[in-house]
């Protein structure tokens, strides 16, 4: 008996150690793990731009978004997308990009806009221009001698240019730039260029969109006329617009 | 005279001695100059081309020899070193071999030859077979300067290339070393139809023919420096871009052309870069690329049309080319990495420039009166570079473009235009000697083949 006594008294002695020990220095012994954190997780970004932020009827632009600490991420009207990426898109009307990006830390979302010009009301004679009409509208600019500065006739023409082709936003052209025939054959070609690029930066500083219009450099390889005087030399020198098909 | 009074006489006329001594002097300097380098001004050597005997009995021997017997004789006239006894002042003598040749004949009045060039020329079994010797009067005792032989399939092509071969090889010996240009060929712009092509001749205007048939404008031929390839700029839908035709394969091959109006490329002397005008972003710069078109790198930026790039082909370090940064064209030069820009001329109208061969002259087309209204005498004019000093070697009227040296640096091939119609014509590069390569009109902007 005296030794199931002996074992029992142990036992206390070592439980009550123990929980004096416990009591006393809590490091020793291991804490309870914490309830899980309100929001230590990162918050997601997102990010999306159109370019351009602007286009016409018929014209495409790229949407570029990105964004982090998000794993479920979408576009309205355009869907399930990846983290970051870009996108091609044709939208017949302005249209708001709306990007929703969910993930463990929250959700965020950013936006884009579109706009897509209005198309001009057609025409009474129907949507098609035919050459007669571009001709009679679309008038050439004329330049000083080995010149390729925009003259103030050559201003109030373009001018007049660039407002038909607003009206009739379909219209692609090419410019040609030309020059009279004195002179030397190759740098001709390089004053042409330089003349069909004035053209156009007139146009665009006019409002028309730099990719409705094409350049190119004729020299003097195409002669309007032939007479060796000045009124036909000045005739030659010039920024000539036909129809780009 | 009254404002003169108050000099006495002889004052006067010593100011009036040196003026005049001064305008010799500088008359006489400007021509001076224009000879070194090329052999020119070095006395010529009295040189007598024989006819050949004819050897076989072929009735294609007597066409075939003629026409040896003129390119030859043709061929030594052009050279520009010698002074060729006429047909008509040599000794009626066609001696087939050492052993029938008579110097004495030959040295003597009227025909005072110093060389004498003679030989056999014989068709047999559809083969011509030329010997040519090359003798020095002078040295009867051991004459033979050379003694070649040739063979080829009969034809009037053949006949002119054993000829050419054969004058090379004379011109080369006695030149100085400086290697013939009778073999060359010279690429060019023909017009016709409404549409431009390139084409190429002999050196002498024979045998021209279409090498492009594009169906378009093609401009500004540059044949590499192996003669495997002619580079050029061509209008295609897109605007002009450079392209490649290979004379190997005889087609177009590719080549990656900027985008953007892309004109006048000029070949490094060693094929390994080129150099041109682009307009990538609408107004044309001058860019260098390698052969295929990589590497591209832009070597100027100046507003306003930069053109017609050439390299100076004895250092591959220089460029010069021409440039309407200021207003009318004029002719500038930089290294190739596009520093150091110096202006060369200084006025009137100025394009087109062909660096010599021995990197010492700028052949360009310069009218030093232009303006508008003016009538235009636009000519070829060489200058030479460290002294800026230059001559003028054309006066006709008209209007001359685009001058290419030939390899020897003794000759200049050039487009003059004249009433209405555009033909090549080649001269000594002192201006003297001027002919007529082409007649057909449309005829413009030559290159001369580096070999």
């Amino acid at each position: 008996m005296r030794t199931l006594q002996h074992r029992h008294f142990a036992s206390l002695i070592a439980v009550a150690t123990l929980t004096l020990a416990a009591g006393c220095h809590k490091k020793a012994v291991p804490p309870p793990p914490p309830p899980p954190p309100a929001a230590t997780s990162p918050a997601p970004t997102a990010s999306i731009t159109v370019t351009p932020d602007t286009i016409s009827p018929g014209g495409g632009a790229v949407l570029a978004w990105k964004t982090s600490d998000a794993t479920d991420i979408s576009i309205d009207g355009v869907g399930t997308v990846n983290a970051y990426g870009t996108q091609n898109v044709q939208p017949t009307e302005s249209t708001t990009y709306h990007l929703v990006a969910r993930g463990p830390g929250g959700s965020t979302d950013a936006t884009a806009r579109l706009t897509v010009n209005a198309a001009a009301p057609p025409q009474s004679t129907g949507e098609t221009i035919d050459e007669q009409m571009f001709e009679q509208n679309v008038k050439p600019a004329f330049f000083d001698y080995d010149s390729y500065d925009i003259r103030p006739d050559a201003q109030t023409i373009l001018a007049q240019d660039a407002s038909f082709l607003a009206a009739h936003p379909t219209l692609k052209v090419v410019v040609g730039g030309y020059c009279d025939d004195r002179g030397s054959a190759e740098y001709n070609l390089a004053l042409g260029e330089n003349r069909a690029n004035a053209a156009k930066q007139a146009l665009v500083n006019g409002g028309i969109a730099p990719d409705r219009i094409r350049t190119v450099s004729y020299g003097k390889e195409k002669q309007f006329c032939s007479q060796a005087n000045e009124q036909c030399w000045q005739l030659n020198r010039r920024a000539g617009f036909s129809l780009d098909r | 005279m009254r404002a003169l009074k108050g000099l006495s006489l002889p004052h006067f006329r010593s100011i009036l001695f040196i003026l005049l001594l001064l305008s010799l002097e500088w008359k006489a300097g400007a021509q001076d100059w224009v000879r070194t380098g090329t052999n020119l001004g070095a006395a010529r050597i009295r040189l007598a081309a024989a006819d050949f005997n004819p050897s076989s009995a072929d009735p294609q021997t007597a066409t075939l020899k003629t026409t040896f017997d003129t390119t030859l004789y043709s061929d030594l006239n052009n050279a520009g070193i010698f002074d060729m006894v006429s047909k008509s002042m040599a000794p009626p003598l066609t001696p087939a071999s050492p052993q029938q040749m008579n110097l004495a004949a030959w040295a003597a009045a009227p025909a005072n030859a110093a060389m004498v060039a003679f030989g056999s020329f014989a068709v047999n079994g559809g083969q011509i077979a030329v010997y040519g010797w090359l003798f020095d009067a002078k040295n009867p005792e051991s004459p033979q300067i050379l003694g070649k032989q040739y063979n080829e399939a009969a034809s009037q092509d053949n006949a002119r290339l054993i000829a050419h071969r054969f004058a090379d090889e004379i011109i080369t010996r006695l030149g100085g070393g400086i290697p013939g240009i009778a073999e060359t060929h010279i690429y060019f712009v023909a017009a016709r139809g409404g549409n431009k092509e390139i084409w190429q001749m002999d050196y002498d205007g024979q045998g021209a023919h279409a090498v492009t048939h594009l169906g378009t404008i093609s401009l500004s031929p540059r044949v590499s420096p192996n003669n495997d390839r002619i580079a050029f700029s061509s209008l295609g839908k897109q605007g002009w871009s450079i392209r490649m035709f290979s004379l190997v394969l005889g087609r177009p091959v590719s080549f990656n052309s900027p985008a953007g109006t892309t004109l006048s490329p000029a070949w490094s002397s060693d094929g390994a870069k080129l150099a041109f005008s682009a307009a990538r972003s609408g107004d044309p710069e001058i860019f260098t690329s390698d052969a295929n078109g990589g590497n591209l790198k832009q070597i100027t930026t100046f507003k306003g049309p930069d053109v017609s790039p050439t390299w100076n082909p004895k250092t591959n370090a220089q460029i010069a080319w021409c440039s309407g940064r200021t207003g009318l064209p004029q002719i500038y030069m930089m290294d190739s990495d596009g520093t150091s820009v110096q202006r060369l001329t200084d006025g009137g109208y100025a394009t087109s420039p062909s660096w010599s061969p021995n990197g010492q002259f700028l052949a360009f087309a310069w009218n030093r009166k232009y303006g508008p209204g003016a009538p235009g005498g636009q000519d070829i004019y060489i200058m030479d570079i460290a002294s800026k000093r230059w001559t003028q070697l054309t006066h006709d009227e008209g209007r001359q473009d685009f001058p290419s040296w030939s390899p020897d640096g003794r000759h200049i091939v050039f487009q003059r235009e004249k009433g209405g119609g555009s033909e090549i014509w080649t001269m000594l590069s002192d201006g003297t000697e001027q002919h007529r390569l082409t007649q057909s009109s449309g005829n413009s902007m030559p290159n001369w083949s580096w070999k």
